[in-house]
């Protein structure tokens, strides 16, 4: 009995731990794909965000500078995504994907110049726990509420819903199609920097070559698991934490230990393969809108 | 026109997947002797690279330890060692191909090189390459191992002197013979000096996730472990931060790793002179006596020991680890290399 306390008092945190990164990459793609804009950028957009927050950190000495440096680098990529496939509706698979290749050999060149060596960073000052957890763990929590309620409780989430299900409807009403989405794809670049931060100078306090790990397609799975709704994504996030979270005691259970290494990719298949029940994307998804268009 | 536009920012972006790739970074301008003017028409020194593997370089530990063993030859010979660094285990064989065009010698650090290896050495028949930590016995390929079991031994000596609580962990990064040879040696070492105390043994599955090796250290830390051993690679920098963070004790691995801890919380380090092997791979081909064959380096040879780079070792400890020490190079411990070894393993009293 002890030996299951002892289990869950390890399994608990660790979950929540893993699925923070998780929770605002998948908060971010969340009003991009919901205002019609596909980013499947979001794992460059980590990797920035992540390099971003060391490098301020490192300059400046302090790890909110560095946070405030992801969003800000995270940014950026959101309005490169924003500018490519808005303005000049370039297929934004293509461009997402672009961006994750962009962001790869970018921190991997910035790594040399700034450091004078690959691999990974010098460790830079980052935040400490707060109790059991670091800030970004309850930032993350935070955010969801605060997300939840933006787009299903206020006007500007209205508009945000609307554009990416009927562009043409919402434009016919008024509201600004393009700004709009704009507004989405940047903070999605927000939320995936913060998203990058929390691994670089949350869990960890340096920035290492492929430290994201293909979380950003996680999040994505856990976006499409969660029904593109931000409780339900931090749903499916903590869920894929969890799997994560079984590894470190995979010891003690009686499972086969390469089974459980392949859990959170196997999950991701079947979250993107349907098996939660139909799970609509918004209608006008990764369509550009073209004004005036029959 | 817009369209037009549009296609070429996205080139431009693909085109930058190239440059993570374009050569391989040259050595971290270090002044290389200038050549003595007084030798003319001597003939070209030759030349060595190596190749990482996916751990890469600033591990702070296995690749950078081999590094370090090429940069000192390569000051001493006047060479300048090229590096090449593999992000994927698909990279080790066009990356020992591309090297090998380059240089005389052409090193495969770690043992994850062995199929790579014996593949290029075969296609490249007139071309020198070493491996180390794995045997790979061709007309062409000089092989390092150590016995890291006898290293890990030393540090599990340490660990069972240090507990209070009596758990001590170990934390490996994939579960290969050559991993298991670290944990039956630092097992058998605790069970030495503690045949009461509980070993608790995890492994990552990888060796390049510090956020996973965190995560397991921490997990060990909740079931009481007061001292954690890793051998995983990059994934061993979250075990010590785990350790800063919990302030628990880790031990580092390869080399001496007391400087990852921003808390002095390395209690010590199992070292494996990496830069030992490489370096004598390096002088072979500098002075012409290249050959094959198979060094295998244990305490005896100084290829394995301990390091103590926080001061955090009493001189008690150490006493009776250099005991230990001593025993080994006599040959009456014979450290176990595998599980089963280890089950017979009858631990000696030295104190």
């Amino acid at each position: 009995m002890e030996g299951i306390w002892l289990i869950i008092s390890i399994i608990v945190p660790a979950t929540i731990r893993s699925a923070t990164p998780l929770i605002f990459t998948a908060l971010g793609g969340n009003f991009s794909e919901r205002s019609g804009v596909v980013n499947i950028g979001l794992e460059g957009i980590m990797t920035v965000g992540a390099f971003g927050a060391v490098y301020f950190s490192y300059i400046t000495g302090s790890p909110w500078m560095g946070l405030l440096g992801a969003m800000v680098v995270g940014g950026l990529f959101g309005l490169l995504l924003a500018f490519l496939s808005i303005n000049f509706k370039a297929n934004q698979v293509i461009v997402g994907t672009a961006i994750n290749i962009l962001a790869a050999s970018l921190t991997t060149f910035l790594l040399v110049e700034v450091w004078g060596r690959p691999g990974q960073t010098n460790s830079v000052s980052a935040f400490s726990n707060w109790g059991p957890f670091n800030i970004f763990t309850y930032l993350a929590f935070i955010l969801v509420a605060v997300s939840y309620y933006v787009m299903f409780k206020t006007p500007f989430g209205l508009r945000l819903r609307a554009v990416g299900e009927h562009p043409k409807a919402a434009d016919t009403l008024g509201v600004n199609v393009q700004l709009t989405r704009y507004i989405c794809v940047v903070l999605s670049g927000v939320l995936g920097g913060i998203g990058g931060a929390s691994l670089s100078i949350g869990s960890l306090n340096l920035f290492k070559e492929g430290m994201v790990a293909g979380r950003g397609f996680i999040a994505l799975a856990a976006l499409i698991f969660g029904k593109w709704n931000p409780l339900g994504a931090a749903g499916a996030c903590l869920f894929f934490g969890f799997a994560v979270a079984l590894e470190t005691v995979s010891s003690n259970l009686p499972i086969p230990r390469e089974f459980i290494f392949a859990m959170p990719y196997i999950l991701t298949m079947f979250a993107v393969s349907g098996f939660i029940g139909k799970s609509v994307a918004p209608a006008a998804s990764g369509v550009p809108y073209e004004k005036g268009e029959r | 026109m817009k369209k037009s536009l549009a296609l070429l920012l996205v080139l431009v972006m693909a085109m930058s997947l190239f440059v993570g790739c374009a050569q391989p970074a040259p050595a971290p301008a270090e002044p290389t002797p200038a050549p003595a003017p007084a030798e003319p028409a001597k003939e070209p020194a030759k030349t060595f690279g190596m190749v990482t593997d996916t751990g890469g370089l600033g591990d702070k530990s296995f690749n950078d330890s081999a590094w370090e063993g090429l940069q000192k030859a390569g000051t001493e010979f006047g060479v300048e060692p090229v590096v090449l660094q593999s992000t994927k285990q698909e990279d080790y064989e066009p990356n020992l191909g591309n090297m090998s065009q380059q240089v005389d010698l052409t090193v495969g650090v770690g043992f994850l090189f062995e199929n790579a290896m014996k593949a290029v050495a075969e296609q490249y028949p007139d071309k020198k390459f070493g491996i180390v930590d794995m045997v790979v016995e061709m007309p062409n390929v000089m092989s390092v191992v150590f016995k890291e079991h006898e290293g890990s031994f030393l540090v599990g000596v340490i660990a069972g002197l240090t507990t209070k609580s009596n758990v001590i962990g170990f934390v490996g990064g994939m579960e290969l013979p050559l991993i298991k040879k670290f944990e039956a040696g630092f097992r058998a070492g605790v069970l030495s000096v503690k045949p009461d105390a509980k070993i608790l043994v995890n492994y990552t599955g990888v060796f390049d996730n510090p956020d996973k090796g965190k995560e397991v250290a921490l997990a060990q830390f909740a079931n009481k472990a007061d001292v954690i051993y890793h051998a995983s690679g990059a994934c061993g920098i979250g075990v010590i931060q785990a350790a800063d963070e919990k302030n628990f004790w880790a031990i580092g691995v390869d080399q001496d790793q007391s400087a990852v801890s921003t808390k002095n919380k390395v209690l010590a380090s199992m070292i494996k002179r990496v830069d030992t092997a490489t370096y004598t791979m390096a002088k072979a081909i500098v002075d012409g006596n290249f050959e094959s064959k198979i060094l295998d380096l244990g305490v005896k040879e100084e290829g394995v020991g301990y390091s103590d780079g926080g001061n955090n070792v009493s001189a008690e400890v150490k006493a009776v680890v250099e005991k230990y020490k001593q025993a080994i190079i006599d040959g009456t411990i014979v450290v176990p290399t595998t599980e089963e070894e280890l089950k017979a393993f009858k631990p000696v009293t030295l104190q």
